[in-house]
């Protein structure tokens, strides 16, 4: 460790092995209240053929050793709560810890989907209310809070698109254009549709080609999946043109709002043209991200969509709220229940904390990340220069030169205290560095991250293989993927003889 | 703003350092018409002890204080305090994807505990780290068993929930599957002989549940040696995980997709959930969802990374198994600890209190006149009821005592009207049990 | 570095052709390219296979790569080493880690690909990582 890197240092921390090797017969967690009802015979009651023993090798550990083991697990975890996760595109901004207290409350944790509508009224006027707020950021007409995470709402939203052209034009068309920047999840979505995939060039300034777009118009073409701001954190000016265009040809556009936090308080998706949009409640509403889920998807539709909506849709009757899913023209149902309800309740309570000062988040995103790109600027390659929004996109170019790529420098900025940046996304820039700080990081930590990356820019010139070999302060160093894919180990089993020690 | 770490001075130089006059110049790429003048009309800005409230306002118009006997696919059990605890801690709440093995080490190695925990419980050899419930795991492994065996129908038992059935409806309409239902026999199981007619050589799979919806256990060699003889796949969903405490998961299964809500997760009035998919080794290319694979670094330590990525949409894109990105790993968690703290042994006990529950319930309820149990099939712990009056009348005397009664049956079965599901857990206090007996039995005793 | 008597193709196949029958793999600019390889998913026997369309993927950690038919044929036998060796594709791409072997149904295709100073030219202007 170098006198260089002033955000960490070293620190001791416990090593842990896996629950089952800590296992011993007779040591139990949980005790249970006793029954008081006549004890039952398992046998008796479910008969030779369905009844099990116990689970084999479930481990037998007593409470304490279950706190320690996972408490010394998590402290081998990065965290936003611990520092900045510059992840472009997925916006790791600060998880308020009073939406955890409100998600817990009895009578809202407690809440069973089919328990009387009468006496779901309380979680009722939540959905409601979550809706208005995401209906007036988004400026959009209606929506539906059911889908349980960004790409389930991309599904949702294309199935909108299927039912809506099916009706209106009598056939659900053949292709989906997508941007060649777009996240994953947008062709697998596509094809999960029913749909075929056609490539959208982005033009020199990274932006979804208009002259392109022109060509590939046809009339199968059902939809254009874009994001705005785009992967490479650029706002798609020409995007009402782009709407135009798709409406003339009876096609729709479709927006994933991953990087809404670029605009949430500044523009409307509904007014330059999205005819549908999901959001992502774990980005831009603050929802944990837990260690990869859960999230929310909710999607936002004009009203020409409306009949298709999944089920169940919020209505009110009668000066009550109340569960529809008797609709006709409806998708149908894309999951069990309503939706991811201690996840709404979350982006509520974030959302209800900023009211209309929500711009003022936007804002800070877009002040640092432009902060951060004037910092970097003369330091690494920046492919497009265009404006950046909420998130910049650097290239490896002139690291490479010393033979350090993007990958590397991600890794060494572990050892300087940081989480790696998105690394080798968008596709259409090779070697990309996307860095998307959020409004979470004070001037202190952004200074910080620009001082580590000049600094490992400069080793990248000087001492490549400190960088190419990093990180060098974490628990484990780079682990090999290759075996782990050639020879895939998923899960612990019992050595075969108890006599060989671990 | 409290969530804002900024002050004006430093926003100020910010925007020196940057060139610009003020954040506005920030924005200048968007054109000027699409750019908001106003504030938008949210609610709000509410301090903490403000969103507290409103919160608490929200509870208090719900069912809080009534005792329930439903069940249908969420669970009401005993959660711990540990737990809750645990996945509280920062370091799990606010950590991201284990994209970055080197400083993710606890997640992956808590979501390698997780694969071992769902392959014991479900006798599977391989499990993933989570879909986003047990009906969208269903789906998924449908989707799976249709990529598997390159045919398109699917046979699947009306005993399978409603809703999980509805979600398979809506993703196998756009892919060209043809879904075809087969009815259950009065033992409340999939009927085989109904199955045997259903089957065909263009079926991928056959889909049950177990316990099914109406709580009764089905025998998964019938529905397995069928499909199997046909070239198809058996897919077997289940929704109440604590009955594998109990009795043995579906025999023959060649996917079993889970919900794990019971072991440790609120009801959360629908969410969120974790769903699972557990299969045979051979098919784990075909799996969707992330994976977390045992590993050595360069020093030879033993640590985990995601593996097998090049089935995800990431990387694969329009040819991933799944579309699916964020998946539901804090539930997951909650769910690895949970089932830590239970162990072999508590979850045994766990499972034997909810058999005794049910059967006590059931036989009070039997001893009401007019009132016996719908189907004949050995159970967990729910049941399906028959009432001589309707199960609105029932459920209303039952609501004025706060009680939440079982289920209604005819609004997602239409030969089930007068039938009712009941759930009885280890949470059921007897006394409650008793007078949810005692007032059925009043409100059937009064004159027509 | 690459054998004079097989062919090539653009997407970096190699076939050697004895008769009518057509040895095909993966070179060793393409291995290179993709890194450690993890799997190889290949078709089954009796598989009908049309010159230029994808009948397989390569894939190593991050990445896959589709595979294209040389030629037009039928697939008469897979390389079985693969499955448990994947790793055979980088020590040994133009020999042991050979993918199928084809019965063309026109051998005239064959001479439409590039010969092994053409095929080294060829890679040689896109200039290797190396």
């Amino acid at each position: 460790m170098t006198d260089q890197i002033k955000k960490a240092g070293r620190h001791v921390n416990q090593n842990e092995s896996l629950i089952f090797e800590q296992s011993a017969p007779g040591k139990r967690g949980i005790e249970l209240p006793p029954l008081d009802v006549p004890d039952v015979d398992p046998h008796q009651a479910l008969g030779a053929y369905h009844v099990r023993e116990g689970v084999e090798g479930f481990p037998e550990v007593s409470e304490i050793e279950v706190l320690r083991h996972f408490t010394r697990l998590s402290t081998w975890n990065y965290a936003i709560d611990l520092g900045m996760y510059p992840l472009g595109s997925c916006t790791m901004k600060y998880n308020p810890r009073v939406n955890e207290f409100v998600a817990r409350l009895d009578g809202l944790a407690t809440e069973h989907p089919y328990q009387p509508l009468e006496l779901s009224q309380g979680c009722l006027k939540v959905l409601q209310l979550l809706l208005q707020c995401l209906t007036e950021i988004t400026g959009m007409d209606t929506g539906t809070l059911a889908p349980a995470a960004g790409a389930q709402g991309e599904l949702t939203g294309l199935l909108l698109i299927r039912a809506y052209l099916e009706d209106t034009q009598g056939r659900p068309r053949k292709t989906v254009l997508i941007p060649d920047s777009a996240h994953g999840t947008n062709p697998a979505t596509a094809v999960l549709a029913g749909y075929e995939v056609e490539n959208v060039r982005s033009d020199e300034r990274g932006q979804v080609d208009i002259a392109h777009l022109k060509q590939a118009v046809n009339e199968d073409v059902a939809a254009m999946m874009v994001t705005n701001p785009s992967t490479l954190g650029v706002f798609e000016q020409r995007i009402a043109e782009a709407s135009s265009i798709l409406h003339k040809h009876g096609a729709l556009l479709y927006m994933d709002g991953a990087n809404m936090n670029a605009l949430a308080g500044i523009a409307r998706p509904g007014d330059f043209g999205v005819d549908v949009m999901h959001l992502n409640l774990h980005k831009t509403f603050s929802t944990p991200h837990g260690g990869g889920g859960p999230g929310a998807g909710p999607v936002m539709a004009k009203k020409i969509l409306e009949p298709y909506l999944p089920v169940p849709v919020l209505a009110e009757k009668n000066g009550r709220l109340t569960l529809e899913t008797r609709r006709p023209d409806s998708i149908g149902r894309v999951r069990a229940f309503a939706g991811n309800f201690g996840v709404l309740v979350r982006a509520l309570a974030y959302t209800l904390a900023y009211g209309p000062g929500i711009r003022e988040a936007t804002e800070d995103a877009v002040l640092n990340a432009n902060y951060i790109r004037k910092k970097l600027e003369g330091v690494f390659d920046l492919p497009y220069d265009s404006p950046s929004m909420h998130e910049v996109v650097f290239s490896d170019a002139r690291q490479k030169k010393f033979g350090v790529n993007t990958m590397d420098i991600a890794k060494r900025l572990i050892d300087y205290g940081f989480h790696p940046y998105t690394t080798a996304f968008p596709l259409i820039v090779p070697g990309a560095l996307m860095i998307e700080p959020t409004e979470s990081e004070s001037k202190q930590e952004c200074d910080l991250f620009v001082d580590a990356m000049r600094a490992i820019a400069q080793e990248a010139e000087e001492n490549p293989e400190l960088v190419k070999t990093a990180p060098h302060s974490t628990r484990v160093s780079r682990l090999d993927e290759v075996t782990a894919a050639r020879k895939p180990v998923l899960r612990w089993k019992p050595k075969a003889t108890p006599a060989t020690s671990v | 703003m409290r969530y804002l770490p900024k002050s004006p001075a430093e926003r100020h130089d910010m925007l020196a350092a940057i060139g610009v006059q003020s954040v506005d110049d920030l924005f200048s790429s968007i054109p000027a018409q699409f750019r908001l003048n106003a504030p938008l009309r949210l609610p709000g800005p509410l301090s903490e002890q403000e969103i507290v409230e409103h919160f608490q306002a929200r509870a208090a118009e719900n069912a809080r204080g009534y005792a329930s006997f439903l069940g249908a696919g969420v669970y009401n059990h005993l959660r711990s305090v540990v737990t809750d605890s645990l996945i509280q801690r920062g370091e799990f709440l606010t950590s991201y994807t284990p994209y970055q093995a080197e400083i993710s080490q606890g997640t992956l190695q808590a979501i390698f505990e997780f694969q071992t925990l769902m392959c014991q419980l479900t006798g599977m050899e391989v499990a993933n780290a989570s879909m986003w419930d047990g009906s969208t795991a269903t789906t998924e492994a449908v989707l799976m068993a249709q990529r598997l065996t390159g045919r398109r129908r699917v046979v699947v038992a009306r005993s399978l929930h409603p809703e999980y059935r509805q979600v398979l409806d809506t993703y196998s309409r756009n892919l060209g599957l043809q879904i075809v239902e087969v009815g259950f026999a009065t033992t409340g199981q999939m009927d085989p002989a109904r199955l045997d007619a259903a089957l065909d050589g263009d079926t991928a799979a056959v889909v049950i549940q177990s316990p099914n919806f109406f709580g009764v256990l089905e025998e998964g060699h019938h529905a397995a040696e069928r499909a199997h003889a046909r070239g198809a796949l058996l897919v077997a969903a289940i929704t109440e995980g604590v009955s594998l405490g109990a009795a043995r998961p579906p025999a023959g299964a060649d996917i079993i997709a889970m919900e794990a809500q019971s072991f440790g997760l609120p009801p959360s009035y629908g969410g969120p959930y974790a769903g699972v998919i557990a299969t045979r080794e051979k098919f784990v290319r075909q799996m969707p969802g992330r994976l977390s694979g045992e590993t050595v670094d360069t020093a030879g330590r033993r640590g985990f990374v995601l593996t097998l990525a090049t089935r995800e949409q990431h990387i694969r894109r329009e040819k991933a198994t799944s579309n699916i990105c964020t998946n539901q790993a804090l539930c997951a968690l909650a769910v690895t600890i949970h089932l830590c703290l239970l162990g072999k042994n508590g979850l045994k006990e766990l499972a034997a209190q909810n058999l005794a529950k049910a059967r006590y319930a059931l036989q009070e309820l039997e001893k009401i006149p007019g009132v016996r149990r719908a189907f004949s099939g050995p159970f967990f712990n729910e049941f399906a009821v028959e009432f001589p009056r309707s199960v609105k009348l029932v459920n209303a005397a039952l609501l004025r005592e706060k009680i939440i009664g079982p289920l209604p049956l005819g609004g997602f079965y239409a030969d089930l009207t007068k039938r009712a599901l009941f759930c009885v857990t280890e949470t059921t206090p007897r006394s409650e049990i008793e007078r949810m007996a005692a007032a059925i039995r009043q409100i059937l005793s009064k004159p027509v | 570095m690459y054998p004079s008597d097989y062919r090539y193709t653009q997407e970096h196949e190699w076939i050697k052709v004895s008769g009518d029958i057509g040895t095909v793999g993966i070179t060793d600019y393409a291995q290179h390219e993709l890194g450690d390889v993890v799997f190889a998913e290949l078709p089954a026997t009796g598989t009908k296979l049309e010159a230029g369309k994808s009948f397989g993927t390569v894939e190593s950690v991050k990445a896959v790569s589709e595979i294209y038919a040389p030629v037009s044929g039928e697939v008469i036998e897979v390389n079985a080493a693969l499955a448990n060796a994947p790793e055979l594709l980088n020590s040994d791409p133009h020999g042991a880690a050979w993918l199928i072997k084809v019965k063309l149904t026109n051998p005239a295709e064959v001479s439409k690909l590039m010969d092994a100073a053409a095929y080294q030219a060829f890679v040689s202007e896109k200039g290797t990582s190396a």
